[in-house]
């Protein structure tokens, strides 16, 4: 099988399955007991908040583990939107994830307003637009470091600043780039930060909010005094200590990876571009994760560029409405302005740490031929 | 969401694609737009208004569409192909679902598809002929918003 679908999730690297696997049995304790077992495993747990916290640049009191990318989200946007009732109004933008987007239409059954920054066809947000959006009625600005589909980088500094200059607060679904770029939410002004274990090859079912002092946010869960209060249930152990060695591998590793993941994706780029005519590459040219190569296929449709490389044994994925089982293709791709039936034919490749040379190579042997294959069956196709 | 070997086998080898100069009949459904668009040529012997008598000798078909809508176009080439123009109007969806041992429900509109592209060849091949009258009483494609509301 060659993965190339890094964005949606990673292999769990052996060095963090073999740190988690004590806290199944042999340590299996909870760490609010009293004994000394229980001890171990709070100090477990606390281990692995230090390591995330240094991988943003946060202190230890700030990390908040939850289950994933999408509570944290969630209890960001519900929980500083609930903490207060002077704010009714909440910014986001048109290209967040799933786990943003229908978080903030939801509150809008609590009276809230939600206001979605466009972005330009690269999928850079429209500053000008959120610093005219922005008043002393908004309660928080979400908007996402990078996105998934097409790895454009937001200008998060940019953003922060506008944020602050409101008294609002400023959370970013990170899910994408912890772990693949550097972040000091410090420098970045970032008030709120999610992330995901399982993007970085950590375990899935694991993540964390990031939340600076200060910041007052409701909890979703009520229960135990587990998080500093903010979310309820006794702590998943074996979860957390591998997030944590996720984030100490990322530490060391990132940069390195980050170069070598770059060129692997650039080949992969130019060696189809070469054999492929009417290709549009998603996303900024520049500004965009080193692992995320998205693009549109002109006259054919995702799911069947999909099915054709699975038959291959290579894993991808795309923002076509045939996926997801409606009629829209992806709100990303057309939130960019790219024309429907151009989005219909979007296909992504994500690679990783475990990505190979001769896995590209294959790759760009093998798409040319079924791209080929499906451009003499569609009617769109020139002559 | 998983497809059966029958619509794998029929998208990976899809029968009968490719376009006929002058056919009798040309028929398109579907919208780039909405992600599908299926192009049916036909043939016709003998050429004569009559439904029970006249065949569908050649068929070719063109689709920019999922998986589910290049099998569902290929299995309604092979299903309506050697027909009379009668029989072919009697075809439904639910036929060529079940030809391709089922469909996910999400895809069901595609089969819709199929049959409704073929009919719409027939019916230009009626109004060719002088039969519009004749063109009016066969279903075709539905309206934009039926098919979006699928």
């Amino acid at each position: 099988m060659i993965y190339l679908d890094y964005n949606a999730t990673t292999p769990t690297d052996p060095r963090v399955l073999d740190a988690m696997l004590p806290y199944f049995q042999a340590r299996f304790a909870n760490p609010s007991s009293i004994h000394r077992a229980g001890h171990e495993a709070r100090r477990a747990v606390e281990k692995a908040r230090e390591k995330l916290a240094h991988l943003v640049v946060a202190r230890v009191d700030e990390v908040y583990f939850t289950s994933g990318g999408t509570e944290a989200d969630n209890i960001a946007v519900k929980g500083v939107a609930f903490a207060q009732n002077k704010r009714k109004k909440i910014i986001t933008s048109a290209i967040e994830h799933h786990a943003v987007l229908t978080t903030c239409e939801y509150m809008t059954k609590f009276g809230f307003e939600v206001v979605k920054v466009p972005v330009d066809p690269h999928g850079i947000i429209d500053l000008n637009f959120l610093e005219d959006a922005v008043d002393d009625n908004t309660v928080i600005i979400s908007i996402m470091h990078a996105n998934n589909e097409v790895g454009t980088v937001e200008p998060i500094t940019e953003i922060s600043k506008i944020a602050h200059r409101h008294g609002i607060v400023f959370h970013t679904d990170a899910v994408q780039t912890v772990g693949k770029l550097p972040i000091d939410i410090e420098s970045m002004g970032i008030d709120m930060l999610s992330l995901s274990g399982h993007k970085f090859c950590g375990p899935k079912g694991t993540g964390a909010l990031i939340a600076r002092t200060g910041i007052r946010f409701d909890p979703l869960s009520h229960g135990g005094h587990h998080e500093h209060n903010k979310r309820a249930g006794t702590e998943n152990v074996p979860g957390i200590v591998g997030l944590g060695k996720a984030c100490e591998i990322a530490m060391t590793e990132m940069a390195e990876e980050e170069k070598r993941i770059r060129l692997l994706r650039d080949k992969l780029w130019n060696g189809i571009r070469e054999k492929i005519p009417d290709l549009i590459l998603n996303g900024h040219p520049e500004k965009r994760l080193a692992n995320t190569l998205g693009i549109c296929v002109r006259y054919v449709e995702g799911e069947s560029l999909l099915l054709h490389l699975d038959m291959h044994g290579i894993c991808a994925s795309s923002g076509s409405a045939c996926t997801s089982g409606s009629l829209e293709p992806s709100h990303v791709l057309l939130a960019m302005g790219i024309p429907h039936e151009t989005a219909h034919g979007s296909i992504r490749f994500s690679l990783g740490r475990y990505t190979e040379e001769a896995e590209i190579l294959e790759v760009i042997r093998v798409f040319p031929k079924i791209v080929e294959k499906l451009r003499v069956i569609s009617p769109l196709s020139k002559k | 969401m998983q497809y059966s070997q029958k619509v794998m086998e029929h998208f990976l080898n899809p029968r009968n694609v490719g376009e006929i100069e002058d056919a009798d009949g040309v028929g398109t459904c579907g919208n780039p737009i909405c992600g599908d668009l299926m192009t049916f040529y036909i043939n016709i012997e003998p050429k004569t208004d009559d439904l029970h008598m006249a065949r569908i000798v050649d068929i070719r078909f063109k689709t920019f569409g999922c998986g589910a809508a290049i099998a569902v176009a290929s299995m309604a080439s092979e299903m309506a192909g050697g027909k009379t123009l009668f029989e072919v109007t009697e075809l439904t969806r639910q036929d060529v679902a079940d030809a391709l041992d089922g469909l996910p429900p999400v895809k069901m509109h595609c089969s819709n598809l199929g049959v409704q592209a073929i009919q719409e060849a027939i019916k230009d091949y009626l109004q060719k002929i002088g039969r519009p009258d004749l063109a009016k009483t066969i279903q075709g494609c539905p309206k934009k918003s039926e098919h979006n509301n699928q």
